[in-house]
């Protein structure tokens, strides 16, 4: 005798999708009967999302303020020529090394078609005396018009001086807010603005009028403060003595030290520089690093402390380098006295900085949420084996082993999915806790693409730590399971 | 063609080097509409009998055909859909899920064939009512009392409309008076046509049966037939296609 060969009922296939919903309303009911251990299980889920949210909006505050930094000092494609001492091969000809002059400004102008602008720069160490103080700027420099667009500055009063100013060797200069701040005060101590344009500022004893100020700059988030800060003035109890730690002013120069340098700049005319301070007797600092003897005449030292160029794009900045370095191998008749800094090297050092806190941050989440993945796991392991009556009855009544497998993986990923909505309230929560008492100045930014990868996390980490007690519970022997007290 | 063909079926379990046969040889009909008891003492090997015949286990050796379709090679997952279509279990502690009400767990062996939620309802309210339990549809088995979850049992057991019923000492956890309720449940539904298989320990219940087989040491020991006999007044319907092996 011989039977039909047995099929898989057709309806078997169908009716796994409309079970799925089953599933899901049994797994809900599971977790709601056992609310406290659920919400306990859920926990794991909850904070590794929430952590994978924090850490990933704080290295996004992070990367925006770096950024911003970056271009605060001029962006990428700003390549800057430095003088430097010979390599060891030609030290025998550091006499013939003539340093970067104003004969490589015409030079690149004419022949490195990939340099879009130039800006010789001549450093000098000053000493600012106003108004009965005195200040020593960071940078203070005797540049071309155009070192305004190199340098990202924006000339708010006043105005920058110009290439007549320039030829002229004029004594006018245009300051930053930092000098303002130090010598004509600060309009956050005095109450208003002081706009020094027309003063008398004595640069190293020599008498300059100050033509222009550029505009105050800082990041977002200090601009931010700052407005807050002045919208909520009227509130705060007037009287008492405002405390002076005794590092600054009352502004928080020391969060981020890239705007305050920028600040404290001080632009002359080149030729003024050049003029008045490089000539006859005057003392020449700059030029003593480049290991010569310091030349001095009646025409001074003409070498630049250095050379700003832009070049084409960033794209081409490598072709750029080696134009700038065959036009300048030639006017230094093949003396190598110069060096290349570009903004990449600090463009870099931010990526990996960046990808370095993203690196250990993710890891961080990842083992939270691993560990509520074990977590989860642990339960639905406990909880299959309280329920192997169940099981067995399920079978016997005609459940298939894909049919426990489902309702087991199903209640995992419902718990998950449950904590990792819950996380991402949370993460928002936490989010704004960190930031409360964060180190760094940069306001976390909460990016959706986060959110969406963290309750993706949370999903696959339900599957994950759901597939084992599935499994098993798939596997119980129906006869045993019923048996079973 | 009988609905279950049993041939030559044994099942074997090895503890160690030990050979346990929980079934030896066993070669058995069962015709469509039949009532029979299967009786033994424990560890005689009929609770390993019902679990082969309701294919919550495979044999050893030999082959089953249940409804025309040879069972033996059977995956899990083909075994599963044969319980869940053709067989309806109804066991000594009543097996009813405590976290669902009665309706619900009447419901549950639709679930896994893939009756729509209305229909379910439908089906399982109906099927209560073949064991006068409808009014109870609500409450948690915890809230009835043994024969209430006992009938609530056979209603879940007869919901898909299965061609066989198994049930295993179905009065077992029963006070005798609720038990001979239940029995009697089960000759109605013999009646109706329905084909019952009885599995006891107890020659008292087995004796509303009309047809019973004993089991010792995994073999049939002996066979009483009363249907063929002509001297069954109580139970099965005249006419059923009982087969007796000689």
């Amino acid at each position: 005798m011989s039977g039909m060969p047995l099929g898989t009922p057709p309806e078997v296939l169908r009716h796994s999708w409309a079970q799925l919903g089953i599933s899901i309303l049994a797994g809900m009911r599971e977790i709601w009967a056992h609310k406290f251990r659920s919400l306990l299980t859920m926990l794991g889920i909850i904070l590794g999302v929430s952590s994978l949210v924090a850490m990933s909006a704080l290295v996004a505050g992070m990367e925006k303020g770096a950024k911003e930094a970056l271009v605060a000092i001029g962006g990428l494609e700003k390549v800057i020529i430095t003088p430097q001492g010979l390599p060891i091969e030609q030290r025998h000809l550091s006499d013939e090394a003539v340093g970067i002059t104003i004969n490589d400004v015409e030079a690149l102008r004419q022949s490195a078609p990939l340099v879009t602008e130039l800006s010789p720069e001549m450093r000098m160490s000053a000493t600012l005396t106003a108004n009965g103080k005195a200040f020593r700027p960071w940078y203070c420099v005797g540049v071309w018009p155009s070192a305004l667009g190199m340098y990202e500055h924006v000339v708010e009063h006043g105005r920058m001086f110009n290439e007549l100013d320039d030829e002229m060797a004029r004594n006018v200069c245009v300051i930053g807010t930092a000098t303002r701040d130090e010598l004509w005060g600060d309009p956050e101590k005095v109450g208003k603005e002081i706009i020094p344009v027309g003063e008398t500022l004595y640069i190293n004893g020599v008498p300059f009028t100050v033509i222009g100020m550029f505009q105050h700059y800082e990041s977002e988030e200090d601009r931010k403060e700052r407005l807050l800060a002045k919208s909520k003035a009227g509130e705060r109890p007037t009287g008492g003595v405002a405390r002076n730690r005794g590092w600054g002013s009352g502004r928080r120069k020391g969060s981020n030290f890239v705007f305050y340098l920028k600040n404290a700049t001080v632009y002359l005319p080149l030729n003024t520089v050049w003029m008045k301070f490089r000539s006859g007797a005057s003392q020449i600092a700059i030029a003593s690093g480049s290991g010569s003897r310091v030349v001095t005449g009646t025409t001074g030292d003409p070498r630049l402390s250095g050379l700003s160029v832009k070049i084409a794009s960033v794209d081409k900045l490598t072709e750029s380098l080696q134009q700038i370095r065959n036009v300048l191998m030639h006017t230094h008749k093949g003396i190598e006295d110069f060096t290349f800094f570009t903004q990449e090297d600090w463009a870099d050092q931010i990526n990996t900085f960046i990808h370095n806190a993203r690196l250990s941050g993710g890891l961080i989440a990842g083992i939270s949420l691993l560990v509520g993945g074990i977590g989860i796991m642990n339960i639905m392991l406990a909880s299959i084996s309280e329920r192997v009556r169940e099981i067995g009855i399920r079978k016997s009544v005609g459940a298939a082993t894909s049919d426990i497998f489902t309702q087991i993986l199903v209640e995992s990923v419902v718990i998950a999915i449950l904590g990792g909505l819950v996380g991402l309230v949370t993460s928002f929560a936490l989010v704004n806790l960190i930031s409360s008492f964060s180190p760094t100045d940069n306001a976390p930014i909460v990016k959706v693409t986060a959110l969406a990868t963290a309750f993706a996390f949370s999903v696959l980490v339900g599957v994950l730590a759901g597939i084992f007690p599935a499994v098993k519970a798939a596997r119980l022997n129906p006869i045993q399971a019923l048996r079973y007290e | 063609m009988p609905l279950v063909e049993l041939r030559n079926v044994s099942k074997i379990y090895r503890l160690g080097d030990e050979e346990i046969r929980a079934l030896d040889d066993v070669t058995l009909d069962i015709g469509e509409g039949e009532f029979i008891s299967i009786i033994g003492p424990s560890g005689s090997g009929k609770s390993t009998l019902m679990h082969i015949l309701g294919c919550l286990d495979s044999p050893t050796k030999g082959t089953i055909q249940l409804d025309g379709v040879m069972i033996e090679h059977a995956s899990p997952r083909q075994l599963a859909a044969i319980r869940n279509r053709k067989i309806g279990f109804v066991f000594q502690f009543f097996n009813l899920l405590p976290k669902l009400n009665v309706v619900q767990n009447v419901e549950l062996p639709m679930i896994y064939s893939g009756i729509s939620g209305t229909e379910r309802r439908r089906r399982a309210i109906a099927a209560l009512e073949l064991v006068d339990l409808a009014n109870r549809a609500k409450h948690r088995p915890s809230q009835l009392s043994g024969g209430q979850q006992q009938r609530a049992a056979i209603a879940r057991a007869l919901v898909n409309n299965p061609r066989l019923v198994f049930a295993d000492e179905p009065t077992g956890n029963l006070d005798s008076h609720t038990g001979d309720a239940i029995l009697s449940l089960f000759r109605k539904l013999s009646r109706e046509g329905r084909t019952i298989v009885l599995v006891t320990h107890d020659p008292e219940i087995a004796a509303v049966t009309p047809r019973r087989i004993e089991i010792r040491d995994g073999k049939i020991a002996t066979k009483v037939d009363l249907t063929l006999a002509g001297l069954d007044r109580r139970g099965a319907t005249a006419g059923t296609t009982a087969v007796a092996q000689p």
